[in-house]
């Protein structure tokens, strides 16, 4: 809400500056945001008089006048604006005037005519963005006045940033009597005398629902003069509140809006057809609004209309067909209470925010209606003249909001801000917030006033009081609550521990979108079933991620864009599933890397990040749990078939994928090297084994290293897990330390050298009782593996 | 001492003079003094003296050797430190190039204030907890006071799924999942992603929140002051100007914002603070009755308080961060400079 500070300062006028007063609004929840000058910087602006004029000899265009600005001669000003007349009063600008943009005004000639000043436009004096002509003043402007006091352009406007439950302060008079509140003043209503009725036409008013329409007033004024103009003084707090001026009828409705905090709106009566309803709209019902949109009624829509048709969405805007213009000569004035259920959310369900609907969703006083009626009317009549007739007002006192005394207990007051006040001291505060008080035994029973919508409950009267006794006067504790030791889980692994090994093996962290684009999603997990965003921000970022590579990848791509050949990145964060209808939101950590393994030195061959370089780094992860996992080769969509694996655990429940993006994606997506990648269930990996001592033992343990045979198909793992199988006790370590191809080994074979560590703990173990193990463990690996010893 | 033996000294202490490694002072050594040398076929002819000269004489010739010993010694010695002196200048390196193997990353600042902020609060004692991100309209909304209509849904640019499933506009539906699953008191924070429908200089459409709140038998409006005040003064590490706005929450009441002194300027006024030298970085209030009756906890037996703030808007402030549109580029330029 913008308003000028001098229109609020009309009513109530603190001692304090500006700042102050700025410091004291935003201190009691009313964040003002903005204080800017209601006029640019400009001087030596007077009213002036065209009391001559002649067409100027050499050019067409412009006018030779005599102003009279007050001074003992009057001045001749040569002019090019086609609304130049004589009696006509406007801004002159004299010799010396400095105008907006540092322009200076100096005596000069016109095509050989001397002229000693400017006559100006609103656009000139930095009031209006463009401008016809000039500005034209009221006949009763004060000839020789400064402009800026004339106009009170010495203003400032200051934006209030209202929270929803302040709808009170939408207006001049609902900020004027909180201004007052904060200090202490007295303060009164706009007076004004209430025009008398001089004719006895009326519309029938009938409301369909009347909880959503509790009350509703209106009233036909005629023999309307509506090309009358606005006077300056109300364009001015208009303009001030960012409102242009659009005739004196819309202008006078605006006016009370910001006047009073109630919207109200003019019909063109000759355009109605009978009489006026309120009601549900017809499903389909069709309506053209004022800014010439045409929306398509529903049932949950409520409609003004007349015996014809739905005339304006009700408490949001009014319809083009009956809207005033210029020729309007009879007008049905209509000023309703409308409930905040009836309106919340209909404006943005049509796309549209309107000071109307802003103010009728929060609430709008509900015993406003009959004041800002006669309020519109005397200012219609003054400015447009007309015959008023009576005020047709259908109420529903049942429906009204009722206002409920609230109980407001002494040691609740305590209790929640931590401070103790006097009595007096509370009921001074409610006083002046003009709520009534009755004492009770234990506190008070409080009733706020009518415009007070935010008040309900015990919780609301103690917002008050911090609020006007002032939050930074209220005390400050230091923790005094009690405590309870804290688990330490051991069985559980801190993800922030495996963030800090990502980090420490070279992956730099990185946060990307929930949300990611559609094609890549498709491109990288076609297989997925996506969730899709009703509303997304851009096709880029639409549907939830089912893989965190969406992400680290496009990342990857920002920094191979820009001259980064050594990418390495990690995610920690959420994806989401859908299987069978129901959404899964799995704690994910995802790890890219390309480009060089090191970054470039000078110690060490510069080599290509491959495989087993990332695999190392989730075997890291893997070792800091203690949790023994395996990888299995296994075709993963966005992976090359060749190089990856599946990782499980011990139980066979699948933690991630690990390995090489797909050749295809890595051309397709625009990289020009490797990409690996490797993706982790977070809950699976951060299980912690809990570690159970066994005894060392006394004996040496006896190393053997075997050379097997085996076709190319057999993994590693086969070997070992041959070999684990065995279930051989003094076995305690089986390691892969050469794979050998080539001369000695058969095409279609490899020879993978193995060595084993055995240990007895009850004896040194023999010659011969190591050859019988290793006799039996090639029995076994020839049997399942078809492997045989190299000779 | 005869003369013999004084030549072969002589003769010796000359050769010795003209070695120049270990190898050659070997050879000198065993020429005299081996088993076979001249010294030691001097001792042997002693057998062939009397008794009487065998004394005098061979104290004569250990004498002798003995003096040739010291100077081989000497010579060693010398030789020994010139080769190490010659090993160590042979292997110098430039001990300013760079060490070998991988380099250590960093964490994403955002990640790194939460934890500074986590750690803060757990030093209190207060429970880190997560939620869904896909969240329903309940806890997102109605839970937390926020029907459907009430005007602070037009503060939520909501993401939707459907009528009922939104991603979550802020932490506090964990607020409303832990106090249905546990009991006052109650101190807890949830760090996470929010998202808001929203993307402009100032804006993006997702963002980190924590939201932390403390439900107990008595707690104040006071208590919230000074757990707030403790934590800004704790992050910022300096004893930076508070002070606490009333503002509007539908799930707090009373309801505040928390400004503190413009961190760029000290609270003179800059760019950054709008010249108001004060800078918006939380909100906070007392929980809203209605809020404990959505999870059945009695409002008149329990009272807590609930503050949220904007972990990138603290990390930005923190570091200096003048585009909230870096923290999601994940340029390594920009995400390097915090490691």
């Amino acid at each position: 809400m913008q308003i000028s500070l001098a229109w609020l300062r009309s009513y109530v006028d603190p001692a304090i500056d500006t700042e102050e007063l700025v410091e004291q609004l935003t201190m009691a929840g009313l964040e003002v945001d903005s204080v800017v000058p209601a006029a640019a910087q400009f001087n030596g602006v007077v009213i002036g008089e065209v009391i001559a004029m002649e067409q100027h000899p050499d050019a067409d265009r412009l006018r030779v006048c005599q102003v009279n600005v007050g001074t003992e001669e009057s001045l001749q000003i040569v002019c090019g604006a086609s609304n130049v007349r004589i009696g006509l009063k406007i801004p002159a600008a004299l010799c010396g005037a400095v105008l907006p943009g540092d322009f200076k005004i100096k005596k000069s000639k016109l095509r050989g005519i001397e002229s000693f000043g400017m006559l100006c436009s609103e656009k000139e004096l930095g009031l209006a963005t463009d401008a016809h002509g000039l500005m034209e003043l009221a006949t009763d402007a004060p000839i020789g006045v400064d402009i800026r006091d004339y106009l009170s352009l010495n203003d400032v406007i200051i934006e209030v940033d209202l929270t929803p439950n302040r709808a009170d302060c939408l207006c001049a008079e609902g900020l004027a009597r909180e201004i007052a509140v904060l200090n202490k003043l007295e303060w009164t209503t706009t007076a004004f005398t209430t025009i008398p009725v001089t004719h006895q036409n009326t519309l029938t008013v009938s409301i369909a629902d009347t909880t959503a329409c509790p009350r509703y007033l209106g009233r036909l004024i005629t023999g309307i003069n509506a090309s009358a103009i606005t006077p300056l003084w109300m364009q001015e707090r208009l303009r001030r509140s960012g409102i242009r001026s659009l005739g004196p009828l819309v202008d006078v409705t605006n006016y009370v809006l910001l006047e009073l905090g109630q919207p109200l709106h003019v019909f063109d009566a000759d355009k109605l057809t009978g009489n006026i309803s309120v009601r549900w709209a017809k499903e389909n019902e069709s309506l053209s609004l004022l800014n010439n949109q045409v929306i398509s009624l529903n049932n949950g829509s409520l409609v003004i209309a007349d015996d014809s048709k739905a005339l304006a969405l009700a408490g949001i805007m009014g319809g083009s067909e009956t809207a005033v213009s210029d020729q309007t000569q009879s007008v049905f004035l209509e000023c309703a209470f409308f409930a905040p259920l009836a309106i919340a959310g209909k404006a943005r369900d049509f796309g549209l925010h309107t000071d109307s609907s802003h103010r009728f969703e929060r609430g709008v006083d509900a015993s406003l209606q009959n004041r800002a009626i006669e309020r519109a009317t005397q200012l219609i009549v003054e400015i447009a003249g007309g015959s008023v007739g009576p005020i047709s007002e259908v109420t529903t006192e049942q429906t009204l909001p009722s206002r409920q005394p609230i109980l407001l207990r002494k040691q609740r007051i305590q209790k929640i801000l931590g401070i103790s006040l006097a009595d007096d001291q509370v009921i001074d505060i409610f006083k002046r917030l003009g709520m009534c008080i009755q004492i009770q035994a234990d506190g008070w029973l409080i009733s706020p006033p009518g415009f007070r919508f935010d008040i309900a409950i015990e919780a609301d009267l103690i917002e008050e009081i911090a609020r006007i006794y002032g939050y930074n006067n209220l005390p400050s504790s230091s923790l005094l609550m009690r405590s309870e030791l804290s688990t330490a889980t051991e069985a559980t692994l801190d993800l922030d521990r495996v963030k800090d090994l990502m980090v420490d093996r070279g992956y730099q962290e990185a946060i990307t979108y929930s949300f990611v684009d559609e094609e890549i999603q498709e491109t990288i997990a076609p297989e997925m079933e996506v969730i899709r965003l009703k509303n997304p921000i851009s096709s880029e970022l639409a549907v939830m991620r089912t893989t965190l590579w969406c992400g680290l990848l496009k990342a990857a791509l920002h920094n191979t864009n820009r001259q980064q050949n050594r990418v390495r990145l990690f995610e920690t964060g959420l994806r989401f599933i859908k299987t069978n209808d129901t959404t899964h939101q799995q704690k994910m950590l995802s790890g890219l890397a390309l480009g060089d393994v090191y970054s470039e030195q000078w110690g060490e061959q510069s080599r290509k990040v491959d495989f087993f370089d990332i695999k190392a780094d989730v075997e890291a992860i893997f070792s800091l749990t203690g949790c023994a996992v395996k990888f299995i080769a296994s075709p993963q969509t966005a992976l090359h078939l060749g190089q990856s694996a599946k990782i499980v655990t011990h139980e066979g429940e699948t933690i991630g994928y690990l390995g090489m993006l797909h050749p295809i994606l890595e051309k397709k997506l625009g990289f020009d090297c490797p990409v690996f990648l490797f993706e982790l269930d977070q809950d699976l990996i951060l299980n912690k084994r809990i570690p159970v001592f066994k005894s060392l033992s006394k004996y040496p343990s006896v190393r053997r290293d075997l050379a097997l045979i085996v076709k190319e198909d057999v993994a590693a793992n086969d070997i070992i897990d041959c070999i684990k199988i065995s279930a051989e006790a003094t076995l305690q370590d089986a390691k892969v330390f050469d794979i050998y191809r080539g001369k000695g080994v058969e095409e279609g074979n490899k020879s993978v050298a193995l060595c084993l560590i055995f240990q007895n703990t009850t004896h040194t173990q023999t010659d011969t009782e190591i050859d019988a193990i290793i006799s039996k463990l090639l029995t076994l690996l020839s049997e399942k593996l078809n492997a045989k010893l190299r000779d | 001492m005869s003369a013999i033996l004084e030549e072969i000294l002589a003769q010796a202490l000359k050769e010795l003079a003209t070695v120049s490694d270990l190898n050659e002072l070997d050879k000198v050594r065993v020429h005299y003094l081996g088993k076979k040398g001249l010294f030691t076929l001097q001792l042997k002819e002693l057998g062939n003296l009397d008794p009487e000269q065998r004394r005098s004489v061979g104290q004569i010739i250990n004498q002798a050797k003995e003096q040739l010993q010291q100077q081989l010694e000497a010579c060693k010695e010398q030789l020994e430190s010139a080769a190490l002196t010659a090993r160590l200048a042979s292997e110098s390196i430039d001990v300013t190039l760079p060490g070998r193997g991988q380099s250590v990353a960093g964490l994403h600042p955002v990640t790194t204030t939460l934890r500074r902020i986590s750690k803060i609060f757990a030093s209190v004692g207060f429970k880190v907890v997560e939620g869904p991100e896909i969240e329903d309209d309940y806890h997102n909304f109605e839970a937390l006071n926020i029907p459907a209509h009430h005007p602070a849904r037009a503060m939520h640019d909501t993401f939707y799924f459907d009528a009922h499933t939104v991603l979550r506009t802020h932490t506090s539906p964990v607020q409303i999942r832990t106090m249905e699953s546990e009991q006052p008191p109650l101190k807890v924070i949830a760090p996470g992603r929010v998202y808001r429908c929203d993307s402009d200089i100032t804006h993006t459409p997702m963002f980190h929140q924590v939201e932390g709140f403390l439900v107990d038998t008595d707690v104040s409006f006071a208590d919230l002051k000074g757990v707030i005040y403790e934590f800004l003064r704790a992050f910022f590490e300096k004893d930076i100007q508070v002070r606490f706005r009333p503002s509007y929450f539908p799930f707090t009441e009373p309801s505040a914002e928390v400004d503190i002194e413009c961190v760029m300027c000290s609270g003179k006024g800059c760019r950054v603070c709008s010249q108001t030298g004060w800078l918006e970085v939380m909100g906070c209030g007392m929980i809203h009755p209605a809020v404990f009756k959505s999870v059945n906890i009695d409002s008149e037996k329990y009272s807590g308080f609930a503050f949220g703030m904007g972990v990138e808007r603290l990390a930005m402030l923190r570091y200096g961060i003048n585009d909230l549109r870096l923290f999601f580029e994940n340029d390594l330029k920009f995400l390097e400079q915090f490691n």
